[in-house]
C-alpha cells in the first residue's frame, strides 16, 4: 500500500497509569472518575508549601514492568522536575525521571504475520500525570484535578518498528504484559493506557534515519494504527515531491483523518529538567529486585507456549486468549475442568467471541462461570447432548447464566442413546417412510442421511447420532 | 521588668507556679505590638481575637489540671512564608496577598502541640529574596536599635519583633543566612538547624535544597527549649532526616573546656569590619578563657560559596515560583488576552524586582546548553566546601566566625546595588551550601551602638555542642539584658 521503495520507521512512548491506591506523592484516591476536584489535597494541587513523597508501591510496580520487560533495574535513580506552564499542572512542573531511569535496556517480543521479531525497550521512568481541562461552552474553560499525581509510567521503545502492523502488535503484547504483571488496567477508554507515535520514513537501504514526526496523545491502538498510515503516506508524498520533512509533533485529528501539525522543533519547550530538590535518590538493592522477581506471575510469552503444548492450540487462539489475565484465566479455568480443552478453546474463540466486542474481550464479560463451559464441553463429549443441542445449552447459559446440566435436565435435551428405545422408534421411522427405505436398499447413499434425519427429528434432536447411524446400518442389513 | 521582656523558660516557670496566667502575658505582648509596632513595622497581620482565645484555653486546662506541652501558653510569631491554616500566609508579596492556606506548616501543628499561641505573622522580604526585609511588597520594617537601619533579612520580621518584645521568640527562615543575618543585625540568637532536622513541609519554597526553618529568641536557653518542639522526622518531608535527636536543655551548661574551635582565616580581614572583627575575635578569646581551645584554620573554597549559592538558590527558586501563574491562587491580572497573557500580566504584577531578577537567573542557569556551565558546576562546588567543612570537622568541634562582614546598614543604602547586597550573607552562604546548623548570637556592639553577632558552626546534626559554647559565652558576656530603647 505505500510506495515500494520506502521504508518506515516507528518508535513508540507509552504511558501507562499505573493501579496503585494512591496518588505517587500524596494519599488521596487514583480511583478514575468523581466529581471534578474531589480527589485532591494540598499537596496534589501545588498549594504553597507542600512536599511530594514518594509512594514506595510506584517503585515497586514501575520494577515489576521492568522485570516483565527484560530491563535492566537502576541500583540508584532519582526524580526530575520537568518545568512547562500550563493550566492542567498546578506546581508548573511536572515530577518525572531525566538521565537516571528506574529501568533501562528492556525488550518485548512480537509476532506479526507468524514472523517473531524483537523490540527492544530504551526505557521505563515513573511520573506524574496531570489534571485535565474540561473546554465548556459558554463557561470557558475548567480545570479538573482530580487525574493529578497519579502515577505513570512511561515506556520507551528504539525505533524498531518498521510497520503500523508491528507497532500494533508491539503495543498489544505491552498492554497484555502489563495487565499480566498486575501493574495497571490498560483502559483505554479511561486513558489510562495512551501512547506518542515518532515516526519517519527512508529509502529501503538508507543506513540513516529519516526526520521524524512525534504525533501526540494517541489513545486507541486503532486511531493509532490509522494515524500511523496517514502519517507514513504524508512523509513519502513529501519526500516524493522533492520536498523535507521537518522535525515536529503533530497531533491526529480523528474526525478529518490526517495529522495536524501543532509545533516546530524551533518551538519546542526547553523543559529546563533539573533534580527534583525534594525528592531523595531511589535507591534500589538486588535483594529488592530479586524480591519482586520471585512474586511476578507466568508471563504472557511462557503462557502462550504452555497453551500450545499443553493444549494443542494454535499459536494465534493462545494469542488471543492472553488479550488480558482475566480472559485467559476464564480459558484455563475451563480448560482444566474439561475432558477436552481443545474443544474449550473452539467454544471461545467461536461462540464467546462472537458475542463479545473488543473491550468486553479483554474484560472477558461472560455471563457464567468457566466452570459451566467445562460441563458443557463435557455433555457433549461424553454424548449425553449432541453437538447442535450444545448450542442451543450456551445460548441458555448466555442469556440466563444457568448451569449447562441443568439446563439439559429441566429442558429434557438429554441425548438419547438406549439401544431398545431408539429400536422401536427406528422401527416407527422405517414403516413410515418405505419409499426411502426402497431407495437405500437399491443402493442411493443419500438415502441413509435422509433416515438419519428423520430419526433425529422423531426424537427431537436427542438421539445420539453414532447410536442411530449403528443401530440404522444393523436394521437394514437384516 | 515587664511581662513582656521576660524569656520563655522564665515565663515558663511563672506559669508553673500560677503567678500568671497565659492571657496576662499575651495581652501584655498584644498591648506592647500595639505601642511599638507602629515605629517597627514587624508584623503583617495580628491575630489577636485568637491569641486570646488560646490564651483562655491553655489557662482552663492548667486549671483543670491538665498536661500541658512544654512551651505552654508562651506567645510566638512565625515568619509569613510559614503556612497556617486560615491565617493568611503572603510571603510578604503582591502575589499572595490573598492566600489563606487550607493547612498548616508541620512546624505550626508542633508548636500548636506544644501548647504556644499564634500572635501573628512577620514581615519579611518577599519570598525570602534579600538581606534586609526592603523587598517586602507590605512594608520595611524598621531595626528596632535604630529606626533609621534595616533588621536584616529576609527574616527582618522575625528579629525585630524578638528584638523588640513583641514576640517571645519567633521562627524564620534561612536559605543564605536569613535567620542569622537579622538576628545578628537585631542583637537576638538565631539558628539555623541541620538541613532536614527541621520538617520544611508548609514552608512556601524559596530553594528546596537550602530552606531551612529556625528560631529566634532572647536567650540561648529559649533556643534550646524551641529548637526541642520544632525538630524531628517529618513523614510528609522527604528530606528530613530519620534520626533521634537529643535533649537540647540537657547538657546546656556542660561549658566548653576542651572543645576545639576553628577561626578560618577566609572569614576575617578583608571586607569585614574592624568593629565587627574585634568583638569576634573578643568572643574567642573569652572562649579561650574558658578552656577552649582556639586554632586558625583555612577554607580556601569560600571564595566560591557565594555565586554557586546564587546559581543553586536561583535556580530552584526559578522552578519553586513557577506555580504562582493566577491560575489556582493569589493574584490574578485582571486583563489579558489569552493563557499566555495571562501568565505575563499576573507574573508581572505580582512579583517585584529583586523576585524577578533571582526568577530570570534561574531559568538561564537550567536552560538547555547551560545547565553544564552554571548548576552542574555550582553542584560540584557545592561537593567541594562540603568536603572541605568535613575535614575541618574531623579535628574540631566547631566553627567561630562573624554573622555578617557589617552591622545594620541604612535603609535604601544598598537597594540600587544587588551585589553589595548579596555580600552581606559571605559569612552565612557557605553554610548553608554544605547543610550544616549555625547559630549566632550577640557578641557585643560597635561604636555606634549597633549589635554585633558571632556566628557558631557545627557538623551536621551537631546543635547540641553549639548550644552548649553560646550558652557559656552568653553567661560569660553578660549582654543580654540589654534592650533597644523604643
Amino acid at each position: 500500500m505505500f510506495h515500494p521503495d520506502y521504508e518506515i520507521v516507528i518508535g513508540l512512548e507509552v504511558h501507562c497509569e499505573l493501579k496503585t491506591k494512591s496518588k505517587i506523592y500524596c494519599g488521596c484516591t487514583t480511583e478514575f472518575g468523581g466529581e471534578p476536584n474531589t480527589h485532591c489535597c494540598p499537596i496534589c494541587t501545588g498549594m504553597p508549601g507542600t512536599l511530594p513523597v514518594i509512594n514506595e508501591k510506584v517503585v515497586e510496580y514501575a520494577i515489576r514492568a521492568g522485570l516483565a520487560t527484560d530491563c535492566q533495574i537502576a541500583a540508584f535513580s532519582k526524580q526530575d522536575r520537568k518545568n512547562y506552564f500550563y493550566p492542567d499542572l498546578p506546581k508548573a512542573y511536572q515530577i518525572s525521571q531525566y538521565d537516571l531511569p528506574i529501568c533501562y535496556e528492556g525488550k518485548v517480543d512480537i509476532e506479526v504475520n507468524g514472523e517473531n521479531k524483537t523490540i527492544r525497550l530504551t526505557r521505563i521512568h515513573i511520573e506524574e500525570d496531570a489534571g485535565k481541562l474540561l473546554h465548556e461552552a459558554g463557561e470557558g474553560t475548567l480545570a479538573d484535578y482530580n487525574r493529578c499525581g497519579v502515577p505513570l509510567i512511561e515506556i520507551v521503545s528504539e525505533p524498531d518498528m518498521r510497520s503500523q502492523e508491528e507497532a500494533r502488535a508491539f503495543l498489544e503484547k505491552l498492554r497484555s504484559i502489563l495487565m499480566f504483571v498486575d501493574v495497571s488496567d490498560c483502559k483505554m477508554n479511561e486513558g489510562s493506557l495512551r501512547c506518542d507515535v515518532n515516526l519517519s520514513v527512508r529509502k529501503k537501504g538508507q543506513k540513516e534515519y529519516g526526520v521524524r514526526a512525534e504525533i501526540k496523545n494517541m489513545n486507541s491502538f486503532s486511531f493509532a494504527v490509522k494515524a500511523m498510515e496517514y502519517e507514513a503516506k504524508r512523509q513519502i508524498k513529501v519526500l516524493e515531491e522533492g520536498g523535507k520533512i521537518i522535525q515536529e509533533t503533530r497531533r491526529w485529528d480523528q474526525d478529518k483523518g490526517v495529522t495536524v501539525s501543532m509545533r516546530s522543533k524551533e518551538e519546542a519547550h526547553d523543559y529546563r529538567y533539573f533534580p527534583d530538590p525534594d525528592l531523595m535518590p531511589i535507591v534500589t538493592s538486588k535483594e529488592r529486585v530479586d524480591q519482586i522477581k520471585a512474586s511476578l506471575p507466568e508471563l504472557p510469552d511462557s503462557r502462550k507456549v504452555r497453551y500450545m503444548e499443553q493444549y494443542g492450540l494454535s499459536s494465534y487462539d493462545a494469542t488471543m486468549f492472553l488479550i488480558s489475565p482475566r480472559m485467559a484465566n476464564f480459558f484455563e479455568v475451563a480448560a482444566e475442568n474439561s475432558a477436552n480443552p481443545k474443544t474449550v478453546a473452539n467454544w471461545i474463540m467461536g461462540e464467546i467471541f462472537r458475542l463479545l466486542n473488543e473491550e468486553e474481550k479483554e474484560a472477558a464479560v461472560i455471563p457464567f462461570e468457566p466452570e459451566m463451559l467445562s460441563k458443557l464441553v463435557n455433555l457433549i463429549e461424553k454424548g449425553a447432548i449432541s453437538n447442535s443441542v450444545g448450542k442451543k445449552v450456551f445460548e441458555e447459559m448466555w442469556n440466563t447464566g444457568t448451569d449447562p446440566e441443568k439446563i439439559v435436565e429441566e429442558k429434557g435435551y438429554k441425548q438419547v442413546s438406549d439401544e431398545g428405545q431408539l429400536t422401536q422408534i427406528a422401527e416407527q421411522v422405517l414403516a413410515n417412510n418405505p419409499k426411502i427405505v426402497e431407495d437405500y436398499r437399491s443402493g442411493k447413499e443419500k438415502a441413509f442421511q435422509s433416515l438419519v434425519g428423520q430419526m433425529m427429528k422423531a426424537t427431537k434432536g436427542q438421539a445420539n447420532p453414532k447410536v442411530v447411524t449403528d443401530l440404522l446400518v444393523k436394521i437394514l442389513s437384516e | 521588668m515587664q511581662l513582656y521582656q521576660k524569656s520563655a523558660h522564665e515565663l515558663r516557670d511563672l506559669l508553673l507556679h500560677k503567678e500568671v496566667s497565659s492571657k496576662d502575658i499575651v495581652k501584655a505582648y498584644l498591648d506592647r505590638i500595639k505601642t511599638v509596632d507602629e515605629k517597627v513595622q514587624a508584623y503583617v497581620t495580628l491575630c489577636e481575637e485568637g491569641a486570646l482565645k488560646q490564651a483562655e484555653e491553655v489557662d482552663a486546662k492548667r486549671v483543670a489540671g491538665e498536661e500541658l506541652g512544654a512551651l505552654a501558653g508562651i506567645p510566638m510569631a512565625l515568619k509569613d512564608n510559614i503556612c497556617t491554616e486560615g491565617v493568611k500566609t503572603t510571603c510578604a508579596s503582591k502575589m499572595l496577598h490573598n492566600f489563606v492556606p487550607p493547612y498548616s506548616a508541620t512546624v505550626a501543628k508542633k508548636l500548636s502541640k506544644a501548647g504556644t499561641i499564634l500572635l501573628g505573622k512577620l514581615n519579611m522580604d518577599e519570598f525570602a529574596m534579600g538581606s534586609s526585609t526592603e523587598n517586602s511588597y507590605v512594608q520595611k520594617t524598621k531595626n528596632p536599635w535604630n529606626l533609621e537601619r534595616v533588621p536584616g533579612g529576609s527574616s527582618g520580621g522575625s528579629a525585630a519583633a524578638v528584638a523588640a518584645d513583641e514576640a517571645v521568640f519567633t521562627l524564620g527562615s534561612d536559605t543564605g543566612g536569613s535567620i542569622r543575618q537579622p538576628a545578628h543585625c537585631c542583637g537576638v540568637v538565631g539558628m539555623k538547624p541541620t538541613y532536614g532536622a527541621v520538617s520544611r513541609f508548609g514552608l512556601v519554597a524559596f530553594a528546596s535544597s537550602l530552606d531551612q526553618i529556625g528560631p529566634l529568641t532572647k536567650d540561648v536557653e529559649d533556643m534550646a527549649l524551641v529548637m526541642n518542639e520544632i525538630i524531628g522526622h517529618d513523614p510528609y518531608d522527604s528530606t528530613s532526616a530519620p534520626v533521634g535527636y537529643p535533649d537540647y536543655t540537657k547538657d546546656l551548661y556542660r561549658g566548653v573546656k576542651g572543645m576545639k574551635v576553628a577561626l578560618p582565616q577566609e572569614y576575617f580581614g578583608k571586607g569585614i569590619n574592624p568593629d565587627v572583627q574585634a568583638i569576634v575575635m573578643a568572643a574567642a578569646k573569652k572562649l579561650e578563657s574558658m578552656g577552649a581551645i582556639l586554632e586558625e584554620v583555612s577554607l580556601p573554597m569560600t571564595q566560591y560559596a557565594l555565586p554557586a549559592y546564587y546559581l543553586i538558590s536561583s535556580a530552584e527558586a526559578s522552578s519553586n515560583l513557577a506555580r504562582y501563574d493566577g491560575v489556582k491562587y493569589g493574584l490574578r491580572a485582571e486583563q489579558y488576552r489569552d493563557l499566555l497573557d495571562l501568565y505575563k500580566q499576573t507574573r508581572d504584577e505580582g512579583f517585584g524586582t529583586e523576585v524577578k531578577r533571582r526568577i530570570m537567573l534561574g531559568t538561564y542557569a537550567l536552560s538547555s546548553g547551560y545547565y553544564d556551565a552554571y548548576y552542574k558546576k555550582a553542584q560540584q562546588v557545592r561537593t567541594l566546601i562540603k568536603n572541605e567543612f568535613e575535614n575541618v570537622f574531623g579535628t574540631y568541634d566547631l566553627i567561630l566566625t562573624p554573622t555578617a562582614p557589617t552591622t545594620a546598614f541604612k535603609i535604601g543604602e544598598k537597594t540600587d546595588n544587588p551585589l553589595e547586597m548579596y555580600m552581606h550573607d559571605i559569612c552565612t552562604v557557605p553554610i548553608n551550601i554544605a547543610g550544616l546548623p549555625a547559630l549566632s548570637m550577640p557578641g557585643g556592639f560597635d561604636q555606634t551602638g549597633l549589635p554585633v553577632g558571632v556566628q557558631f558552626v557545627a557538623k551536621a546534626l551537631g546543635e547540641e555542642k553549639i548550644l552548649q559554647a553560646a550558652f557559656a559565652l552568653e553567661q560569660e558576656l553578660q549582654i543580654k539584658s540589654q534592650r533597644p530603647l523604643l
